[in-house]
């Protein structure tokens, strides 16, 4: 090669440089072309839709929930707006060493030990994962300010406007209502919440889970033009969708006769009560003892939960008016009744003399403290709750099932339909059941005229809940209906128009002999309130005529169980009360009064204006 | 006084009238050059004008004021190249080495650090980048020692000396760190040595070296434990392979600009042109100011931008081989590839089929340094078009 500065290159070597160098160009500016062409006019309409997509953050705006009212429009449960402090985990340092100084700094601000974030996180994460987690609620004026001036200094946390239940009554009806919670992995794959995310608050028991689809109303949604770094841009608000608030729900709960019937059970012990229109199955009141505060149950942890209930006999937040299934005692007795007249197995008049006690088969039967009431029909064994007069129902239809055929009938151990998630189906002794288990090795006898004498009092291995009993007593008072319980009267708007009405349809109708219900009521009427009535000491007094039975049941391991059952007023019934008190010994010692507290609840204004008429009399 | 004008009361036949263009040096000038650089740089000054206006609070036209004075003095300094006897530069080659080695040696004392890296001079207007003016300087310098040391050593001893020569101030640029200077140094060197004659073996002698390198630099070090790029140079380096692994670290900015790209279409979205506008292109007036071109005015705007640098290109390439002398050859060569290098990569990068080097867009992206280097260069380019004119040596046109 032989280069001079002063002459121009040898011709023929540079020609073929040069085209060389060209071609490489061409094969250049040849990839940019294609791939600008490829990029812009082929995929152009891709790569749009994903620039909108790009320039644009969606941030859900949290619908408030629908208030609970009861029947007069007193708020059950209602919202307050609390700052929530959350933590998006995505967005923590990634550092472990960086996290876990941030965590712990906040934990100072928050007053929460590290280790205590840490398992709150582990357990949000496990139930949502993905979802922002909430640290704590209610976060104050002064934490607000100096987290958002310092916002640089925790990236992931952020202040978010929640709604939280408020209960301003209390404890009162805690467990109808039920609590809110996050959704969770298993729920959010159920149709039932379709469309749903993982943080979104669902009803988690009562009726804030029976009614969900209306109280939990619809988030919000904004969608703001935002820059890369995700602050929005001025003016750059694109779609919004304004949440819709839940509807409200009011129930067919009377609050000042819940509260009643709260007070009384509460003063007696553990135990359920409950009372129904007996014609359209609307529950004036429904509760157990001991019960809860709603409040706790909003933002704890399941450990704080477990902790706060974990004893098993108390089990508060058990309903024991729908869960809890138990021996009757005596207020079982308007079904053998019931069933051995309708299938002519005694007439209303025929007599039986009760000595005290009575031997079936190789067993003696006794009454209460062994009385004897001589010879005694229908009406006068309700009234003295004569058991040999049961007794004997129970031997003559032993072997017939007559009388699980009418328990049945009547709604024992069978789901009532009752729009409460919370609900036991029970157990109705039958002769195929405990053959069934005897073959299976499970029990040491075959069916036996005595289980049969045990069930026509109530007893053995019968198990029943107080709502159950309160189906079968207002069949008997209506003339057959069974009812479907409810405690959701209606769904409103927020300027309480009325959406929806819930009226459950009659489940099925039993045919009921006219005189044979009237002789059963006198029977209870009397046993309530007649010379020699069981529940006389307590209902004596009491100015409205009732039909009630008292009901004391043997539980093995426990004391006896007392129960009363009314339907008022006397003759032509329209609600039947029940209650039940674990441990409260004779019907009348316990169950009987707490029955008392919600009829004078009741029927207070009744009372009232006939105490008023009389005295101007 | 009055006897000539006698003489010359009647034009002579074969006289050529001398007019301002001529007097200005402009008559010989390649104008298909000058009008693709003025038209690119008018695009960015458009492109500018409209995308950057709330990048600086309360100056909507701060990048458009500041690269109007760029352009304006970069379009001064080329008409002043443009008169200018480029081979003047040959006699000057040890004087620019030695300038271009010390200004790149001093920014490591003087400089100030931009995003972690020392590249420039605070100057009262703009911050000047020695190694803008680096690539121009080095071309020169380099051409001069090429044409100098033909004589002189072996074959295989001339091809080491100049790969030293333009491998030094590249790799003082390296380590600045400016990765996508320093591989236009280095490309700007190879382009020298292949218009001087370098045989073809020793080229593909070099190819295979530089495949080794990379190969050890990017995979082998890092493997081994002793990595030789910065963790966010090497993520630049190899993320376009995979954008989406990467795409909110590295690949991030790749992402974004191919969307931006993209959502342009065959017509543009103008004003609609969210992902340059919103921010989600960074460096949007920089390095990814074609991404910028590509969304506001689609297909069209983009394509006509890279027919541009295609003109260019032609146009220098023209004139290496219409050059009066070699070095003009290889000074046209050298400048020529290394404008084709930049606007590969950049637009490549824009584009994602190339690595994010760092490297502007010549007369586009935003930067005085840059724009005034690169009007420096066609100056050159132009000068050598005139003397070739002057002279009455061109072999031949295209």
């Amino acid at each position: 090669m032989f280069l001079r500065g002063d002459q121009p290159l040898p011709g023929s070597r540079l020609s073929l440089r040069v085209a060389v160098l060209s071609g490489v160009a061409l094969v250049l500016f040849g990839i940019l072309f294609f791939r600008l062409w490829n990029l812009q006019v082929i995929s152009g309409d891709e790569y749009l839709a994903e620039a909108k997509n790009n320039r644009s953050r969606e941030f859900k705006v949290i619908a408030p929930r629908g208030a609970i009212l009861d029947r007069d429009g007193d708020v059950l449960v209602d919202n307050r707006t609390s700052l929530a402090l959350q933590l998006n985990m995505a967005k923590l340092p990634e550092d472990p060493a960086e996290e876990r100084a941030q965590l712990a700094r906040l934990g100072e601000l928050l007053g929460m030990p590290l280790r205590k974030i840490r398992r709150t996180i582990a357990e949000e994460e496990e139930v949502a994962a993905g979802a922002p987690v909430t640290l704590k609620q209610d976060v104050g004026y002064e934490l607000t300010a100096y987290l958002e001036e310092n916002a640089d200094e925790f990236p992931g946390v952020a202040l978010q406007r929640v709604f939280v239940r408020r209960y301003p009554q209390g404890t009162l009806a805690a467990h109808l209502l039920g609590s809110v919670g996050e959704i969770d992995e298993e729920e959010l794959k159920e149709p039932l919440y379709k469309g749903l995310e993982p943080g979104d608050e669902i009803g988690k028991g009562g009726v804030e889970y029976s009614y969900d689809r209306f109280l939990r109303g619809d988030p919000g949604l904004t969608k703001i033009q935002v820059d890369a770094a995700g602050q929005p841009t001025p003016g750059g608000q694109l779609v919004s969708k304004a949440p819709v608030p839940g509807e409200n729900l009011k129930l067919t709960i009377d609050g000042d006769v819940q509260a009643a019937g709260e007070a009384g059970l509460g003063a007696y012990g553990h135990g359920g009560f409950i009372s129904m229109n007996i014609e359209t199955g609307e529950i004036l009141a429904l509760g157990s003892n001991p019960t809860f505060d709603p409040t706790d149950l909003i933002e704890p942890t399941q450990a704080e939960v477990n902790e706060l209930y974990r004893d098993p006999l108390l089990a508060p937040l058990v309903n024991r008016a729908t869960e809890g299934v138990y021996p009757t005692g005596s207020i079982f007795k308007i079904i053998p009744a019931l069933a051995a007249l309708e299938n002519g197995e005694i007439t209303p008049n025929e007599e039986i003399n009760d000595p005290g006690q009575i031997v079936i088969g190789n067993q003696t039967f006794k009454n209460a403290g062994s009385q004897a009431y001589g010879p005694v029909a229908l009406v006068r064994a309700l009234e003295v709750s004569s058991d040999v007069y049961f007794y004997t129902l129970g031997a003559r239809m032993w072997d017939t099932n007559e009388l699980q055929e009418w328990a049945s009938k009547l709604g024992i151990a069978r789901w009532t339909g009752l729009d409460l998630p919370e609900e036991a189906e029970g157990l109705l002794p039958t002769a195929e059941w405990r053959n069934q288990l005897f073959k299976e090795g499970n029990t040491d006898r075959p069916w036996s005229i005595g289980d049969n004498v045990q069930l026509a009092t109530g007893q053995g291995d019968l198990q029943t809940s107080p709502l159950q009993m309160a189906v079968a007593y207002a069949a008997l008072g209506n003339g057959g209906k069974i009812v479907t319980p409810h405690v959701g009267m209606e769904i409103e708007d927020a300027a309480g128009r009325v959406l929806r009405e819930f009226e459950p349809k009659t489940r099925r109708q039993v045919q009921i002999d006219p005189g044979y219900r009237s002789a059963i009521l006198e029977g209870l009427h009397q046993a309530a309130q007649g010379a020699e009535g069981t529940g006389t000491d307590v209902f004596g007094g009491f100015p409205i005529d009732i039909a009630g039975k008292t009901g004391t049941a043997e539980r093995d391991g426990y004391g006896d169980q007392s129960w009363f059952a009314a339907l008022s007023p006397y003759p032509n019934p329209r609600i039947v009360t029940i209650a039940t008190v674990e441990q409260g010994g004779f019907g009348a010692e316990a169950a009987a009064p707490v029955v008392l507290r919600l009829l004078e609840a009741i029927y207070e204004k009744q009372v009232s204006e006939e105490a008023a008429t009389s005295e101007t009399e | 006084m009055y006897a000539t004008r006698t003489r010359s009361a009647r034009p002579e036949p074969f006289s050529v009238h001398v007019g301002i263009v001529e007097r200005l040096g402009l008559a010989h000038m390649d104008w298909p050059l000058m009008i693709s650089a003025i038209g690119l740089v008018a695009f960015s000054l458009l492109t500018l004008g409209q995308a950057t206006q709330h990048d600086v609070p309360g100056s909507p036209n701060y990048f458009l004021e500041r690269q109007s004075i760029y352009a304006l003095l970069g379009i001064a300094g080329m008409l002043l190249l443009t008169r200018v006897d480029y081979s003047r530069f040959r006699e000057l080659r040890v004087g620019i080495y030695t300038f271009l080695c010390v200004s790149i040696s001093l920014v490591f004392v003087f400089g100030f650090a931009a995003r972690g890296s020392r590249r420039a001079f605070e100057l009262p207007l703009f911050s000047f980048q020695p190694s803008e003016l680096g690539k121009l300087l080095l071309v020169l310098a380099l051409a001069g020692f090429v044409i100098d040391g033909a004589r002189r050593g072996s074959e295989v001893q001339r091809t080491v000396r100049y790969l030293c020569l333009g491998l030094f101030p590249a790799a003082l640029v390296f380590l600045q760190p400016d990765l996508g200077t320093s591989l236009v140094f280095g490309a700007a060197t190879l382009a020298v040595m292949y218009f001087g004659g370098v045989p073809w073996t020793h080229f593909a002698v070099i190819g295979g070296v530089l495949t080794a390198l990379v190969a050890v630099v990017l995979v082998v070090a890092p493997a081994t434990g002793f990595p030789l790029l910065k963790e966010y140079q090497e993520e630049r380096l190899t993320s376009f392979v995979n954008t989406e692994e990467h795409a909110d670290g590295a690949g991030y900015q790749q992402t974004q600009s191919v969307i931006a790209t993209g959502a342009g279409g065959l017509t543009g979205r103008g004003d609609q042109a969210t992902q340059t506008r919103l921010d989600f292109v960074p460096e949007r007036h920089t390095d990814f100011i074609f991404a910028v071109i590509g969304e506001r005015y689609g297909f069209g705007g983009a394509a006509l931008v890279l027919s541009l640098y295609a003109l260019l290109f032609w146009r220098a390439l023209r004139i290496s081989t219409l050059s009066k002398n070699a070095y003009g050859t290889l000074i046209a060569g050298g400048i020529a590839v290394s404008l084709l290098f930049q606007t590969f990569v950049n637009v490549g990068m824009n584009l994602g089929i190339m690595p994010i080097t760092g490297i502007p867009l010549p007369l586009m992206s935003y930067g005085g340094s840059s724009v005034l280097a690169t009007f420096l260069a066609i100056g050159v380019l132009q000068s050598i078009n005139v003397q070739a004119h002057l002279s009455q040596k061109g072999r031949f046109a295209w």
